[in-house]
């Protein structure tokens, strides 16, 4: 497991406005065959983002210069099906360090904490008025403070708190690693089993 | 003190220490491993130069990334080969039982682990899969997970999670004829939608419950994910004892009796409460069937596809690029439509169960001409049944050719692949876009549905021939 710190962030952002993307979209199976946790990037939408003939497809939104950035902005439920962790690692291969919706998948939310891409769950209202500045302006900046909590339109100063478990938010900012914190507890694990068997 | 559910009780026994404001530290009491989710965790371990912390709590099979013919030989994909040797490798390495590809134990996890009894009530079980919640049918709290948790779990036999919040779907009433447990989840899945019960862990209670056998509970729980739930279980009662009771020898039981006894307590108490409560009636569902991109797309198979997915105003953009993906248009219907593929298996439905029911409709017809039918078994103990019960015969002689067993269409990670643009009637749990193969188009539904469509060649309502077989009988 990684140890990736998170503090601040300002980035524009890559819209991504459908809903219920799921981890088969992000990384499809054919692409899993590998062992380690290093190159999904290259084939992160992979469906999308080339034709049939494995022809870039100039559609779809990775393959527009038009926009980049560090943010992820997706549709609600995003995530859903397969617990492939392959699409998280995809995801931050590529380049990005968080991604915003109204709604995650619960295990795509975990294995994105357990590998420093911060999840931002925002309003529907709020999510729909990000696509809309996105597509009218490419440039619109968001800016992110973890340890503040706060999701931030540059543009327009909208700005919300978002919600993450406290203990996740420690360890992201300060770059700790959950089997590290485990590991300490080793005497309680083994006392555990002990009253177990008894 | 506070009456507690059976969810509840399963959790907090497990709970090593509470984290204030964080997740709890979980014990595991059975961790499943396959080839696709586990080498990454192994390296971790290497890399940190630890060791497996409790191997015997941990079983591996190969199931995800392995052919469906000649087993025997070496798999000519030299990635999915690498990534089967890893294991065989890591497992022996960390002392972990494999029943790897060509063990006579062999299959995909969520059916090996119930049929050699290494899943038992009232444990917390995980896996690097999403459909380990299958195993709550036997009263546990199972659910999937990704790597970096299996390698918590190899290094700590613990894992961190936050407590989900609790569901109970109560269903009453009495199923119909040619209507299947499979059915029964699609049905839910389409009324609460593919996100309704995320956040959530289910619970499945009610009279249309309780007359499940264990196959068909396994359905159910299995596709609790379709929903977006962490996973979802089902109270122990006599049908689960039975089922365990048959198992030649379950590992570290040594007095079943005795454990049945303890397992009984696995109740809801009477008053206990659940954050959200929801009531079906058995006796509305027909056979299902999907038509769009997610699981919560179904409908009864002689019905319509909706105008839009909001209520009768405007459809949204995702479910109009659904349609597209499948080629149909709102309003149409899809009884009559023309397939080319079909697929039994997985481990949704890979069971025996599922091969009788297919073979009951197959039973003394013909494969339609038009249709590539995949028939992969959940085991080699399934097809060990098969053979033994005469099924393998039976679909041989209707022009069908069983495979070898593995996860096979249901994610088309190894050959088995349906091409661009053709339709397949599958049993498995997935019709995500490019789920069995790039731009092929999954249609989910029951084995009983798949076999009409396997005669017929066209999506066709298993009714039709369950209503046949009672007047012959007649």
């Amino acid at each position: 497991m990684p140890k990736v710190k998170f503090d601040t962030l300002e980035s524009t952002c890559v819209p991504l406005p459908f809903e219920n993307v799921d981890t088969d979209q992000i990384i499809p199976a054919r692409f899993l065959s590998a062992t380690s946790r290093q190159g999904f990037g290259d084939n992160l939408f992979r469906d999308w983002r080339y034709t049939k003939t494995g022809e870039k497809n100039s559609d779809f939104v990775l393959n527009n210069p038009d926009f980049t950035g560090k943010v992820l902005v997706a549709g609600k439920n995003f995530g859903s099906g397969s617990s492939r962790e392959h699409a998280v690692w995809a995801i931050f291969d590529y380049g990005f360090r968080a991604v915003v919706s109204s709604f995650f998948a619960d295990i795509f939310m975990n294995n994105a904490l357990n590998n420093g891409l911060l999840p931002i769950v925002i309003s529907d209202d709020l999510l729909k008025k990000l696509h809309a500045l996105i597509q009218k302006n490419p440039d619109t900046k968001v800016k992110i403070d973890l340890e503040k909590q706060t999701f931030t339109i540059v543009s327009t100063g909208d700005s919300v708190n978002f919600g993450i478990n406290p203990y996740k938010k420690e360890c992201l900012l300060k770059g700790l690693d959950d089997i590290d914190f485990l590991l300490s507890m080793k005497s309680l694990i083994t006392s555990y089993e002990n009253n177990k068997s008894k | 003190m506070n009456a507690k559910t059976l969810f509840d009780k399963i959790w907090d026994s497990h709970v090593v220490r509470s984290i204030k404001d964080g997740p709890d530290v979980l014990y595991i009491d059975r961790h499943y491993i396959h080839e696709v989710t586990s080498p990454q965790a192994f390296n971790g371990l290497k890399e940190r130069g630890i060791p497996v912390l409790r191997p015997g709590k941990t079983i591996a099979t190969a199931d995800h990334n392995i052919p469906t013919k000649d087993q025997h030989l070496a798999i000519r994909d030299l990635l999915s080969r690498n990534q089967v040797e890893r294991l065989n490798e890591n497992c022996q390495k960390y002392g972990i039982e494999l029943f790897g590809l060509n063990h006579p134990k062999n299959g995909i996890v969520h059916v090996i682990g119930p049929e050699l009894g290494y899943t038992l009530p009232g444990m917390t079980i995980v896996c690097g899969d999403s459909h380990t919640s299958t195993h709550g049918a036997f009263g546990t709290i199972a659910f999937g997970i990704g790597t970096s948790e299996v390698e918590m779990v190899l290094a700590t036999q613990c894992i961190l999670q936050p407590k989900p919040k609790s569901m109970r779907i109560t269903l009453e009433g009495e199923l119909h004829k040619g209507v299947t447990s499979k059915d029964i989840v699609m049905y839910i899945i389409s009324r609460i939608s593919a996100s309704g019960a995320t956040g959530y862990f289910v619970e499945y209670a009610g009279s249309a419950i309780s007359s499940l056998s264990m196959e068909s509970r396994m359905t159910i729980c299995n596709m609790s994910i379709e929903m977006g739930a962490r996973g979802g279980l089902i109270a122990p009662d006599e049908t689960t004892f039975e089922y365990l009771g048959k198992i030649p020898s379950i590992p570290g039981i040594e007095n079943l009796k005795s454990s049945v006894n303890e397992w009984k307590k696995l109740q809801d108490d009477p008053d206990a409460i659940f954050d959200k409560d929801l009531k079906f009636d058995a006796g509305l569902i027909k056979p299902m069937i999907t038509y769009g991109t997610n699981p919560g797309m179904g409908m009864a198979i002689d019905d319509s596809i909706p105008l839009s997915d909001d209520n009768g105003n405007k459809a949204s953009a995702s479910f109009i690029k659904s349609l597209d993906y499948m080629g149909f248009k709102p309003g149409m219907k899809l009884l009559g439509h023309p397939i080319d593929y079909v697929f039994i298996g997985s481990c949704t439905n890979g069971r025996i169960e599922d091969f009788r029911a297919f073979a009951k409709i197959i039973k003394g017809r013909k494969k339609a001409d038009n249709i590539t039918a995949l028939i992969v078994p959940g085991s080699k103990k399934v097809e060990e049944q098969m053979a033994a019960e005469g099924l393998i015969e039976l679909y041989k002689s209707a022009g069908f050719e069983v495979r070898q067993p593995g996860c096979s269409s249901c994610l088309a990670m190894n050959e088995d692949k349906i091409p661009q643009g053709k339709y397949a009637v599958s049993t498995s749990n997935r019709n995500f876009e490019g789920r069995q193969g790039p731009g092929a188009r999954t249609l989910l539904a029951s084995p009983l549905t798949a076999a009409a469509a396997a005669i017929t060649g066209r999506i066709t309502d298993p009714r039709e021939f369950i209503t046949e077989e009672q007047k012959v009988k007649k």
